[in-house]
């Protein structure tokens, strides 16, 4: 699974060469074998990577507080979106839906990396929401579908429909 | 360049919890870069970060406004501050960190810590240890990436520091050890150990506190497994293959042994009661229901029967228990159902009470009082306050521009008025909110605004009105919710709503109300008037107290004896955490306080919201006419308590849920022990001679026993329930392995073991039956029947923190054994869901069209004799008629309007039974407002629908928060 978001990644970054990748442990973690010999472990470590040879350092921030927004986002996607529990779904969903309240993208204005990953990894849980979800959590839905539009992203995950009208108007609880 | 690090950080704030090991990174990291920061340290349930709906410490707030909760990426972020980029192989320690390490040490120091398992750490921590021992053995540095410390030792070190700090948990590693030592030797470490953890790693208390309030790591432990442990992917409900030490085994079978002697009864409730010297005085309320409505399977959950639980439980263990509750009755609302229904306030509130009564009574909701707030001694104690805040400067008086309906000769309160909403220009709005649009409204601001009764239009006149000084009390207030909150067990809930509250600033809030039913205002300036229901309500608690002793202040202004329990829904939280405290402070009359407020989150039915005026979902006095049994429908709505969360009732859950946990779980294997004990030891409780295997049983069942008491005293009712289902469980399991059945047919050594398996389980199940009779009374009170349990079992075995003795020992005779639960069948559920999903108040629509199709001609002819009579009644009111002549021509009218609806194929019934009532013009006054919907003409049908509309914008968690006009500050948070 990861290795599909990493070529996905390597696309979206314009890298010419596929690396090869393998993976480790029953988590089939990812491992990367860069070209001086050392070995890169972890879907965050190596996505982090990926951007800094492809000569795209802003999207992983631009100022210091960026940065560490970014990474927070990003070790929130592999330690608590990756294999959560069916009932912390809902909770992860209520959570990014409240941050993203006065937000475009995760790191606020500006599209990054953090984008990319948690729209590979939430992607599952979003084809499955019914109508009535989507709307209940609206922000995110919103940034879910601008991510999924956002140029030369949204490779090898099929498009999620977002209604643009609302349907359940009267469910303001 | 660090100079204006230094300006600039003096902003940063660094939110800590006591015994947090994640908290340790960044403290070393802050003394490492030398960044100032302001540390405050905050409670464990403390929500820093807005956006999170559970708590997240550590978290640094940057002086932009942005929060970072992840103590790695604060980390790295404080690194770079000081001008150091992260590269890869830091990067890549971090993310190992988080994602493998993480989990294993939480897992480890739960195992460690709360279940003294230390031996079986090494297995839960090797993978990651011996990854990280073999990593630092391949490189030639000193520090895992470099000759210098980077960040990732610094987090590293402080993951690991409560476990590796106790050599005795960790052997081998070497060259870790050896990395171990060298990063602890940094300043910055050893001084962020000391203030987290006060030096003593895995022995200090405040870990242990701190483990035992995250609530995610002992049902999570399928999520927080990494790589390296072992794979734990059970399901909900066994996630506890606890693994037990030797001495545990060994000292539950110790207390197994202690038996029923020299341990107390719970002694037989006397009324009234009242607090005793040296006794834990327990006071419990539930939210006052309010009258005007049946309650549904939300406000059920919300409040009555989770106090209710509350309530046994504390007897149970020896507490001396107060419960109180009552039914709210003033208000806009009983007003307006009064006219509705063609009855007079009073007769509304009578009938009421009395359906709610019932309703609770056939839940077993077992009420020490029971009572109603339209009583003298409310009017008393509500009064007395009154004049106390009076006397004491916390009333101001202010005018207040209100609708006045010349006709009606009284100021329109909230839905007394209607007309064009000044947002949206919805035509119907509410006087107090528009349904169109939802914004809150002030009824003056209503365009074209008409007299819900009369339609006439109102106009607008000041009023006099009388405020409570809530911004006077607020420091008083602050004070005391300090204590409270930081000593008793508020729900995260509770506690939030009530910050946001206080955080945005109290305002003066009116009490006084221009109505007819309430509590008279005493002050001769405001005689016309009535106290505001938010105001007089919660003094209920007070004045059902008093109907019930005249010793009531015993508890009521005794803080020192008394711990008081509020149980109530989230939108309530308010009113109980900061309004009647406000009242009770200022009145300085030594009141007790609440100590612990218990807030419930919502109910939903099945996928959608309960609704009376839909007919969607299950009202308390439906539930009876399904056939199923009280205890199972209480078994259900707590094991869906909305505890911490949203929950949704299902029916095809609550099937599933009977007949897996009730029948297939917990009544399969009571069943079972009692049966074995009937058929093959002819009812006698069989010899028992222990072996490893029994022990290890009962210390399973002894352990969750000891959770259920640790949970259950925290209020956590849902959480407590699956401990009784474990149970159910290890016992099945131990039945299954031995095989009591097989063995009985065996030799004289296997049919010993056979009784022994027997014995020993049909304990368990006289166990269970002590834990659920909180949950279940009647079923337990079967088992115990059942298996002729000596009566002291209910007092002894949940004494201290639990005592699992064996309490049917071997000779003592059991009863008959019979069944205890029935399998709910799909086609029952299907035929229930269909019942009660949305068909109830518009019947079947076929039918219906059919109706109307036949008597589409009748219902032309009936509407025009309908306005004929209605003009009719019109004249003879302008002409001032006698009442009895007026009466009679309303009586003929609504005869007709029955008719006309019965045509169109509605349901007239609430129609008809005011028609009957209100035909009575001895008892009409011209003032009773139903009289007056008919007289004037205003259709009854169409004040239903109103009326039906508030119910609907009201529908769950046993609240009133339109008529509190609250809903837009607490609905949203």
């Amino acid at each position: 699974m990861s290795l599909k978001e990493l070529s996905s990644l390597e696309k979206a970054l314009g890298l010419k060469k596929p690396n090869k990748y393998s993976t480790q442990g029953d988590r089939k973690v990812p491992v990367l074998q860069t070209i001086n010999g050392q070995a890169l472990v972890g879907l965050v470590t190596i996505a982090t990577h990926l951007v800094q040879e492809a000569k795209r350092p802003e999207l992983l921030g631009g100022s210091a507080e960026h940065k560490a927004v970014v990474q927070q986002w990003l070790e929130y996607r592999v330690t608590k979106v990756d294999g959560c529990h069916k009932e912390d779904i809902k909770t992860i969903l209520k959570d990014l839906n409240s941050y993203l309240e006065d937000k475009v993208y995760l790191a606020g204005n500006q599209f990054t990396l953090a984008d990319t990953l948690m729209y590979y990894g939430i992607h599952h849980v979003i084809v499955d929401l019914a109508v009535q979800e989507k709307e209940k959590y609206m922000n995110m839905t919103r940034w879910f579908d601008h991510v999924q539009h956002y140029p030369s992203v949204r490779h090898h995950l099929p498009p999620v429909v977002v209604l643009r009208n609302r349907v359940y108007t009267s469910g303001h609880h | 360049m660090v100079a204006s690090i230094f300006t600039f950080s003096c902003n940063f704030q660094y939110f800590i919890n006591d015994g947090n090991p994640h908290c340790v990174k960044v403290l070393a990291v802050l003394e490492f870069t030398g960044v100032k920061c302001d540390v405050k340290h905050v409670n464990h349930e403390e929500r820093v970060v807005p956006y999170l709906s559970r708590p997240a410490l550590p978290a640094l707030l940057l002086p932009s406004g942005t929060h970072l909760f992840s103590p790695n990426s604060i980390c790295q972020y404080l690194i770079e501050l000081n001008g150091q980029e992260s590269s890869d192989i830091v990067n890549q320690w971090l993310e190992w960190e988080a994602t493998e390490l993480q989990p294993a040490v939480m897992h480890a120091l739960h195992m460690v810590v709360l279940q003294g398992k230390g031996a079986e750490t090494p297995r839960v921590l090797q993978g990651p240890l011996s990854y990280l021992d073999q990593s630092l053995s391949q490189r030639t540095t000193l520090f895992l990436t470099a000759e210098m410390v980077s960040v990732a030792d610094v987090v590293l070190w402080a993951a690991l520091y409560p476990i590796l700090s106790d050599s005795s948990l960790v052997s081998g590693n070497q060259t870790l050890q050896l990395w171990f030592e060298r990063v602890g030797m940094l300043a910055a470490c050893v001084s962020a150990a000391q203030t987290v953890l006060q030096g003593k790693g895995l022995k200090a208390e405040s870990l242990k506190t701190y483990l035992q309030r995250q609530p995610t790591t002992h049902h999570g432990q399928g999520q927080v497994q990494g790589r390296g442990t072992q794979p734990c992917n059970s399901p909900e409900g066994d996630d506890d293959d606890c693994v037990l030490s030797e001495e545990e085994i060994q000292s539950a079978a110790v207390t197994w042994g202690k038996g029923l002697t020299d341990l107390p009864m719970v002694p037989e409730r006397q009324h009234p009661i009242l607090p005793q010297e040296g006794k834990r005085n327990v006071l419990v309320t539930s939210a006052l229901p309010y009258v005007n409505n049946v309650p549904h399977l939300g406000n059920i959950i919300g409040c009555v029967l989770s106090a209710d639980v509350f309530a046994r439980y504390g007897r149970l263990r020896g507490w001396n228990v107060l419960y109180v509750c009552g039914t709210d009755e003033y208000g806009t609302a009983t007003e307006n159902k009064a006219r509705e229904e063609g009855l007079t306030a009073q007769q509304i509130c009578d009938k009421y009470h009395a359906v709610h009564a019932s309703i609770y009574q056939w839940f077993q909701v077992d009420f020490d009082f029971f009572g109603r707030t339209t009583t003298k001694k409310q009017t008393e104690i509500a009064q007395n306050i009154f004049w106390r805040l009076h006397e004491r400067g916390f009333l101001l008086e202010d005018i207040v521009e209100q609708l006045r309906c010349e006709a009606c000769q009284r100021f329109l309160a909230d839905r007394f008025v209607e007309g064009t909403c000044p947002f949206c220009s919805y035509p119907e709005a509410r006087g107090d909110q528009c349904d169109k649009c939802g914004k809150l409204i002030n009824a003056v601001e209503l365009r074209e605004p008409t007299c819900k009764v009369c339609s006439q239009t109102p106009v607008v006149q000041s009023s006099k009105h009388l405020f409570l000084d809530l911004p006077k009390l607020e420091a008083e207030l602050e004070q005391w919710l300090e204590r409270s909150t930081g000593s008793g067990d508020w729900t995260a809930n509770a506690k939030q709503i009530t910050r946001s509250w206080v955080r945005d600033g109290l305002k003066p809030r009116c009490i006084t109300r221009d109505l007819k039913w309430g509590t008279p205002v005493p002050h001769p300036d405001f005689s016309d008037k009535v106290f505001y229901v938010w105001f007089d309500a919660p003094i209920g608690y007070l004045s059902i107290t008093a109907n019930y002793t005249d010793q009531w202040e015993k508890w009521w202004k005794n803080p020192q004896q008394v711990e008081l329990y509020n149980f109530m829904a989230k939108d309530n939280v308010p009113f109980h955490s900061v309004v009647f405290p406000c009242s009770l402070l200022g009145a300085q009359d030594n009141y007790t306080l609440v100590n612990h407020l218990v807030a419930t989150e919502y109910l939903n039915y099945e996928d959608t919201k309960f609704s009376k005026s839909r007919g969607v979902g299950v009202f308390g006095d439906m539930a009876k006419d399904t056939g199923i049994p009280s205890d199972v429908w209480r078994f259900y709505l707590l094991y869906l308590r909305p505890e911490g969360q949203d929950s949704a009732f299902s029916w095809v859950d609550m099937a599933t849920k009977n007949n897996s946990e009730l029948l297939n779980n917990l009544g399969n294997f009571i069943n079972r022990a009692g049966m074995f004990v009937s058929k093959f030891f002819e009812s006698c409780v069989p010899a028992m001679a222990l072996q490893q295997e029994d022990k290890r049983l009962l210390a399973q069942v002894g352990w969750e026993l000891k959770q259920y008491i640790n949970l259950m005293d925290r209020v956590k009712i849902r959480d407590a329930l699956k401990c009784i289902l474990n149970i159910s469980r290890h016992g099945n399991q131990y039945i299954q392995v031995n095989e009591p059945w097989k063995k009985i047919k065996g030799d004289e050594t296997d049919r010993f073991r056979s009784g022994t398996v027997t014995g020993v389980s049909v304990n368990v199940a006289c166990l269970l039956s002590v834990m659920l009779q909180p949950y279940m009374p009647t079923v337990s009170h079967t088992i115990r029947q059942q298996l002729n349990a000596p009566p002291s079992v209910t007092g002894t075995l949940l004494q201290g923190t639990g005592n699992f003795v064996c309490s049917l020992p071997a000779g003592h005779h059991i009863g008959t054994v019979s069944p205890l639960f029935q399998k709910l069948e799909s086609e029952q559920i299907e035929s229930l869901k269909k019942r009660f999903g949305g068909q109830q108040v518009t019947s079947d629509p076929a039918a219906q069209t059919a109706v109307n199709g036949a008597d589409a001609e009748r219902a032309r002819e009936l509407t025009l004799a309908v306005a004929e009579q209605a003009e009719k009644v019109r004249t003879l009111k302008g002409q001032k008629a006698e009442k009895t002549v007026i009466g009679a021509e309303v009586t003929k009218l609504l005869e007709l309007k029955k008719q006309l609806s019965l045509a169109e194929g509605k349901d007239p019934e609430p129609v008809l039974t005011k028609g009957k009532k209100n035909a009575q013009p001895a008892t009409t006054p011209a003032s009773d407002p139903a009289a007056q919907t008919a007289v004037n003409g205003a259709d009854a049908e169409r004040a239903r629908e109103l009326t039906l509309a508030v119910a609907e914008q009201v529908t769950w968690g046993g609240n009133k928060c339109n008529e509190l006009g609250i809903r837009g500050e607490t609905m949203e948070v």
